[in-house]
């Protein structure tokens, strides 16, 4: 899931206030479950916008991410519309797609968090940071990547005490010693003495495409 | 090969004692050569530290350049993963080694949200193990760490960390063990203030056979020990200790604190050395004149005067300075 979080509402004022006609998209995906970008969310933001611009259109597309999705769903709703700017209640890829796809102004009125997990709404935690190599066999299930936060791969460093990080004020498990003690408990500690090398930036050099070809290709 | 006096003490089993210094918001090398200077004749070697509790300092490969050519008084470069990639550490110890620096301590590096800069961005391309790995193939393989070929490799001895006051325990030894794989040569310690705590982690550590300095920080007030024992994590204090200090305090005052830490100690170190640890690494930052005095009470001095040796005993090139 992508986290997303709505931005304070007087940041939103003064992005829409060169503005007059705006037209809301909300997702119907990763944002509809935050509670940010849903059905509620686009209605309440529409009244509150409502009051000082000219909303010409308020719409959950399905998963605004999907160029897709936005070609089959949201086209018609623009269809003879004059839009000033499209304010979009979806993540930072959302409104991406919506800004190259019309060459409008999208304003985004979330700020994206990170791919994490849902314990329920308003507790998210972040779990996964795509970096593009996944070690979470070697390490019980648990990713240091993302919750260490150094990002270490050999162990844990001089700042945990008790199982806690000195990073964020000691609130935060200690990454290491978590999967120090999944892995004991799995009996593997044999993954834990394992020396892992640094990783390879490479995969990240740069926006990264995933462009399948050959077998690979549905 | 050994390179440095350093590990020809450790190499010797000499019962080795090193300082450290604190490069700090400043321009002002004069400081760090007076400091140094309090520390020469009483130490192997002294610890340039990096840019610790991520508070942005002078960078301590300068400092330790000086201290050896000024002095000739050995460094232990410090360098942490926090602030540089791969590549910056690479060229800082090319750097290091063309200035004769002969001690390297691969860290982490505290996380920079810590220090006085909370906003910089942490590095951490490599961890210690992993930057412990880049310098031994450094000099042992003469690459860097893609495995290009360096012209005339570096010359370094790599030093590790260890906590002691670790809890739990066994990952921070199960990651020690992994520094000792890929190569590192000594290890120096978290401060440890219970005799018991570091004795029990030799013990612990024994079968990795490394040589092990303890980390040691005297006490240069009551309220300094008590702020420590309460913010400083992984560290505590027995709380008979804090006591010592404070009657010695309200009976003798500021010289009873003193008196009383020479005590401590010295009493610390002369126990020590009845263990399988390699010496000692003491931290007085901002009174460093106290560690001769420490090292008096515990009977240390002069067991570790490296600059008795005579050169034949060092396989070094380009030559170190040895002083008389």
């Amino acid at each position: 899931m992508i986290i997303t979080e709505l931005k304070p509402f007087d940041q939103i004022v003064n992005m829409i206030q060169p503005y007059d006609k705006i037209f809301i998209v909300g997702c119907g995906g990763c944002a509809t479950i935050c509670q940010t970008g849903g059905e509620d969310q686009v209605k309440e933001m529409a009244e509150r916008i409502g009051k000082v611009k000219d909303i010409v259109g308020a719409v959950v597309v399905e998963t605004p991410c999907d160029e897709r999705l936005v070609n089959r769903d949201l086209n018609k709703h623009l269809k003879g519309k004059e839009i000033d700017a499209m304010l979009v209640m979806a993540c930072g890829v959302g409104t991406q797609v919506l800004s190259k796809k019309y060459n409008i102004t999208c304003i985004p009125a979330l700020d994206t968090k990170f791919i994490g997990k849902v314990e329920r709404i308003g507790r998210f935690f972040e779990r996964c940071k795509a970096c593009g190599d996944c070690i979470l066999y070697d390490t019980g299930g648990i990713c240091p990547v993302t919750r260490c936060a150094k990002g270490l791969l050999n162990g844990p460093c001089g700042g945990q005490t008790d199982g806690k990080c000195e990073v964020g004020g000691w609130k935060n498990d200690c990454a290491w010693v978590l999967i120090y003690e999944r892995l004991k408990k799995l009996g593997r500690l044999d993954k834990f003495k394992e020396y892992r090398e640094a990783r390879d930036h490479k995969l990240k050099a740069g926006p990264t495409e995933l462009i399948l070809v050959g077998e690979r290709q549905r | 090969m050994i390179f440095s006096n350093l590990l020809l003490n450790l190499s010797k089993k000499t019962f080795t004692i090193t300082g450290e210094i604190e490069p700090l918001k400043t321009t002002n090398i004069h400081e760090i050569i007076h400091t140094a200077l309090t520390l020469n004749g009483h130490v192997t070697a002294v610890n340039i530290t990096d840019n610790p509790q991520s508070f942005a300092y002078m960078s301590g490969l300068f400092p330790s350049y000086i201290i050896q050519k000024e002095l000739g008084l050995e460094a232990i470069y410090q360098l942490t993963c926090r602030d540089k990639n791969r590549i910056g550490l690479f060229s800082d110890l090319l750097a290091a080694s063309a200035a004769g620096i002969k001690n390297v301590l691969a860290l982490t590096g505290d996380h920079t949200s810590l220090g006085d800069n909370p906003s910089a961005k942490p590095v951490f391309d490599l961890d210690s193990v992993q930057l412990t790995k880049m310098i031994r193939r450094m000099v042992d393989q003469g690459v860097d760490p893609n495995g290009n070929t360096i012209e005339k490799p570096p010359m370094l001895h790599v030093g590790v960390a260890a906590n002691p006051n670790a809890n739990p325990i066994e990952p921070e030894i199960m990651k020690l063990e992994k520094k000792v794989s890929v190569g590192a040569e000594f290890v120096q310690t978290q401060v440890v203030y219970e005799i018991e705590r570091a004795k029990e982690f030799l013990k612990e550590t024994a079968y990795l056979n490394i040589p092990t300095l303890v980390g040691i920080c005297p006490l240069k007030s009551v309220k300094m020990a008590k702020w420590f024992d309460k913010e400083c994590p992984g560290i505590s204090i027995p709380p008979e200790l804090i006591e010592r200090l404070s009657v010695a305090k309200e009976k003798r005052g500021k010289a009873g604190v003193i008196e009383e830490n020479i005590e401590i100690f010295g009493e610390f170190l002369k126990e020590l050395k009845t263990t399988n640890a390699a010496g000692s690494h003491i931290m007085a930052v901002g009174f460093e004149w106290i560690i001769p005095k420490i090292l008096e009470r515990a009977g240390l001095k002069g067991a570790f005067d490296w600059r008795s040796l005579v050169e034949s005993e060092l396989t070094l090139e380009p030559k170190i300075r040895i002083i008389k």
